[in-house]
């Protein structure tokens, strides 16, 4: 039996704060990671700015990147929302201000794969 | 406050340590060079220098240097900055050198600092020489190529004026109270 795909459409969403300075980097990083993977999806970026956005975003800190509403990287439960720049713990154990290319990649790809349904 | 300039004098300060002791800018003047850093523990970039700076006290100890790390973020909306985790933090890394807890945000108001990591290196004087970053690449150790920190260390330690002596501070902004 034949298998049909229909393949959902991206969701990405890029939150950063102003005040930590690598957002660029990341976002850049995103972008060059949506590329390499085929993915034409518009990128939603939201600047926060208030503790209301904090709060009601549940934004953890700066770049968040989510995709289809799922974080790359899940924060652990004792994670507080606040208007501050996020830690990423790369690959090797480094603490970053940035999340790696290939974090980014991994939650394109998992993200990709769980959106494609068996019809 | 106006952010100190290089040649100008160092600010002193009386806070108190992780390891129960008060530590004064003035207990330091038999070091031949006093690095301030303001440092935090939540964020990334102060984490991300981290072993760094605990690589560069353990360097230069024996010629004279004593590095000193100040957090002044507000532990209310930033409880992970708060004394308790200050310890703990200290602890988990082995810190090499004084981590002080600015409570009231006085000195880090009057050395003008807004980011952590923020560095300034005095010499024997207690003149500032360096202010700025650790060096170029906080993500990646292995691909730094200006060590603007131990440039200076060097300069200052051999009575010579440091090729740069200003960098822009790259990190977290000090969260105010």
């Amino acid at each position: 039996m034949a298998k049909l795909y229909q393949r959902l459409r991206m969701k990405v969403t890029f939150l950063y704060y102003e005040d930590c300075p690598s957002y660029d980097v990341a976002l850049e990083r995103l972008r060059s990671a949506m590329t390499e993977e085929g993915i034409q999806a518009e990128i939603e970026i939201i600047k926060v700015e208030t503790d209301e956005q904090v709060q009601r975003l549940r934004f953890v800190g700066s770049p968040t990147i989510l995709i289809n509403g799922q974080d790359i990287d899940p924060p652990p439960p004792e994670a507080y929302y606040a208007l501050t720049c996020r830690a990423y713990q790369l690959e090797d154990g480094r603490i970053s201000p940035l999340p790696s290319p290939d974090m980014i990649r991994r939650a394109l790809r998992q993200s990709e794969a769980s959106s494609k349904l068996k019809i | 406050m106006t952010k100190p300039k290089v040649g100008s004098k160092a600010i002193p300060f009386i806070l108190p340590g992780v390891d129960g002791k008060e530590h004064s800018l003035a207990g330091y003047t038999d070091k031949e060079a006093v690095v301030v850093i303001f440092s935090c523990n939540h964020c990334p970039y102060a984490r991300a220098w981290e072993d760094r700076i605990i690589q560069i006290q353990a360097d230069y100890a024996d010629k004279g240097v004593q590095l000193v790390a100040i957090s002044a973020n507000d532990a209310q909306k930033y409880p992970d900055d708060s004394f308790p985790d200050m310890k703990k933090r200290a602890q988990e890394k082995g810190f090499n050198f004084p981590y002080l807890y600015d409570e009231t945000q006085e000195i880090a108001r009057f050395y003008g600092a807004e980011r952590t990591p923020e560095v300034f290196l005095f010499d024997k004087h207690g003149t500032l020489h360096y202010h700025g970053t650790v060096d170029d690449n906080y993500e990646q150790p292995n691909a730094v190529k200006s060590h603007y920190l131990r440039d200076a260390l060097d300069a200052v330690l051999a009575d010579r004026v440091p090729a740069i002596t200003e960098t822009t501070p790259i990190g977290c902004t000090i969260k105010w109270k």
